[in-house]
């Protein structure tokens, strides 16, 4: 049953780990195994998208496979021409180009609401603009995507006169909207967590308000502000609806805002449906998909690892 | 007001200025937020009738209602949770309650934390794959749920997570110094304290599965269905693809404008309806507690 009270009375933070009897043993494994699932379910999206992700460059009945240089660095981007051409640069730089953009917007606004939130702004109106925040981060992607069908591209083109309003801008602009409030509330949680006495110190020492938020809060809180910014331009990457309804949708290297682009992700949204399973269009798609994965991949790792280091140099 | 004794005119002019700018990137937000709010709500409102909310589309969706796509995506989002809920507060009890740090939890952690950043149209992928294909399921509610399920699993556990670790050490320490064992004190004091958090994190869940469009887009959607789905395994309409398809394919994009901003409208009045109540209660939480 339980144990002896002389294991739990002990120095103080010690973690509470009285020895499992048996039952006790079965019951853990029974919850291991419900985090093991959650860590397998991510090692099988990895197995099931690099399988078939690979058939592109092996020779099936439709013809020889592509080079993995090929794929990479090739601008053209035609699958279902009859000698189709399967090279992803065009799509690889429409995503960084409208990602870029995005941060461009999206890192003032997003630190300026962090820093906003958790050092200017009053009590009251805080508990009204945190949840205003978080509502916005509920919005649907294809809600924004539709705004920027109907909202956005008539604006362009007919006050601004553009060809097509659904181009780069249009989706840079929808991106931003996305992920700064990912940027916020990460952010100010970051800048939450610096220590009163810090600020204290500093006011004490004769700065201003301002000053102490530049000079003190916003290096201490470098390390978790980076591992929001991460983040956020992670989920730009990762967003789909938005771009597939707005970005313009041609694969092509944009040499202007106004420029029409295809990212990986509206790649894989508008072909997949009409794609014969097996094919190597299928393939290339699923191959697009490991290179989303591995992006988004380096993004999130990059954020856990500076996460980590934040926390631990933060309880100092 | 702060007094600094001396301070010079151009260190408060810089903060005037700075403090300005930050108001102002504040309500910039805001105000978009709340632009894009009234904008589809002034156009949608007029779509909205008892027809539109019960009946099903008719006239290649020119006209009719949109009661098949409402009904789809509830039944998708509830499903997800029932794969979501269960799974997602186990591993956070584990997580939690029994992990010992080490490499096997940090891979844990790291796995779980990169499932949250994956792309929601690599979990159709997947989804396709696996559900659709492999495990030959079709396209159907269930493919569609089990994707959907995947997608918000992050989410839950890290709401599960955090719900546990705010209950204070001492209800643990006060269980087993009363005798009971580990899981009884988890199962009696721990878990009935974190519920109510893990409340929150499933609504939230509910409502972020509601507004996915491209995990169910190669899994469950169908542009069209004849009757309402009667099994696990018909595929269901749902809000979101029907936006899509109304919005950007077919011959009627621009007669049936007003059915799409109705049905933006239906589908953002479900997600943030859900977002507030879930808002609401740990704000309620958090006054109500006794520790």
């Amino acid at each position: 049953m339980s144990e002896p009270a002389a294991t739990l009375v002990g120095p103080a933070p010690r973690p509470l780990r009285p020895k499992l009897g048996a039952g006790e043993r079965g019951v853990k494994l029974f919850f291991l195994l419900c985090a093991a699932l959650a860590l397998g379910f991510m090692l099988l999206i990895m197995i099931f998208l690099f399988q078939a992700g690979l058939g592109l460059f092996q020779p099936n009945e439709e013809g020889p496979g592509i080079s993995l240089s090929d794929f990479l660095f090739n601008v053209s981007w035609y699958p279902s021409y009859d000698q189709p051409d399967f090279g992803i640069l065009a799509l690889i730089i429409g995503s960084m180009a409208v990602t870029i953009l995005s941060a461009s917007l999206a890192i003032p606004l997003g630190l300026g609401l962090a820093i906003y939130l958790s050092q200017v702004a009053g009590s009251r109106i805080r508990e009204v603009v945190k949840p205003a925040v978080e509502l916005l981060a509920a919005v649907p992607s294809v809600v924004l995507g539709f705004v920027g069908m109907v909202l956005i591209a008539p604006f362009m083109q007919n006050v601004l006169d553009v060809p097509t309003g659904l181009n780069l801008l249009n989706a840079g602009l929808l991106l931003a909207l996305m992920a700064i409030p990912t940027v916020a509330s990460l952010g100010e949680d970051a800048l939450s967590a610096v220590p009163g006495e810090m600020r204290e110190a500093s006011y004490a020492l004769g700065a201003t308000r301002w000053e102490t938020i530049w000079r003190v809060t916003l290096p201490s809180a470098a390390a978790g502000l980076s591992t929001a910014v991460i983040l956020g331009l992670g989920r730009a990457l990762g967003e789909t609806m938005v771009v597939l309804m707005v970005s313009g949708g041609s694969a092509q290297l944009p040499h202007s805002l106004f420029d029409s682009v295809r990212p990986l992700t509206s790649t894989l949204a508008a072909e997949m449906a009409e794609t014969p399973i097996g094919s190597h269009h299928y393939h290339a798609l699923f191959a697009i998909g490991v290179v989303l994965f591995l992006m988004t991949l380096a993004f999130n790792l990059t954020a856990f690892f500076l996460s980590r280091r934040w926390k631990t140099m933060s309880s100092r | 007001m702060f007094l600094f004794g001396h301070q010079y005119p151009a260190r408060r002019r810089r903060q005037a200025l700075a403090l300005f700018l930050i108001r102002f990137s504040a309500a910039l937000v805001l105000a978009v937020l709340g632009g894009i709010l009234v904008f589809i709500f002034y156009h949608g409102f007029s779509a909205i009738t008892w027809e539109f909310l019960s009946g099903f589309p008719r006239d290649g969706m020119t006209k009719g209602g949109i009661f098949p796509a409402i009904l789809g995506t509830l039944l998708l989002a509830m499903g997800a949770l029932v794969i979501a809920l269960p799974l997602g507060c186990g591993a956070a009890v584990y997580l939690a309650e029994y992990a010992r740090p080490g490499p096997v939890l940090t891979v844990i952690r790291l796995g779980i934390s990169n499932l949250s950043g994956v792309p929601s149209v690599v979990f159709g992928l997947f989804g396709l794959a696996l559900f659709v294909g492999f495990l030959g399921l079709g396209r159907s509610l269930l493919s569609g749920s089990l994707t959907l399920g995947l997608l918000v699993l992050p989410m839950v556990i890290s709401a599960a997570e955090e719900a546990l670790r705010q209950t204070p050490r001492s209800f643990r320490e006060a269980a087993i110094g009363l005798g009971a064992s580990r899981w009884q004190a988890i199962r009696q004091v721990v878990l009935p304290a974190a519920l109510p958090g893990m409340l929150t994190g499933a609504i939230l869940a509910l409502g972020r599965a509601a507004g996915e469009t491209a995990p169910i887009m190669f899994t469950a959607a169908a542009a069209y269905t004849l009757a309402l789905p009667d099994s696990l395994m018909s595929e269901v309409m749902a809000l979101p693809t029907h936006i899509y398809n109304m919005a950007t394919s077919g011959t009627h994009i621009e007669e049936t404008r007003p059915l799409q901003y109705g049905s933006v409208l239906v589908l953002m009045a479900l997600v943030l309806s859900l977002s507030l109540v879930a808002i609401i209660i740990r704000a309620r939480l958090r006054r109500k507690r006794q520790w």
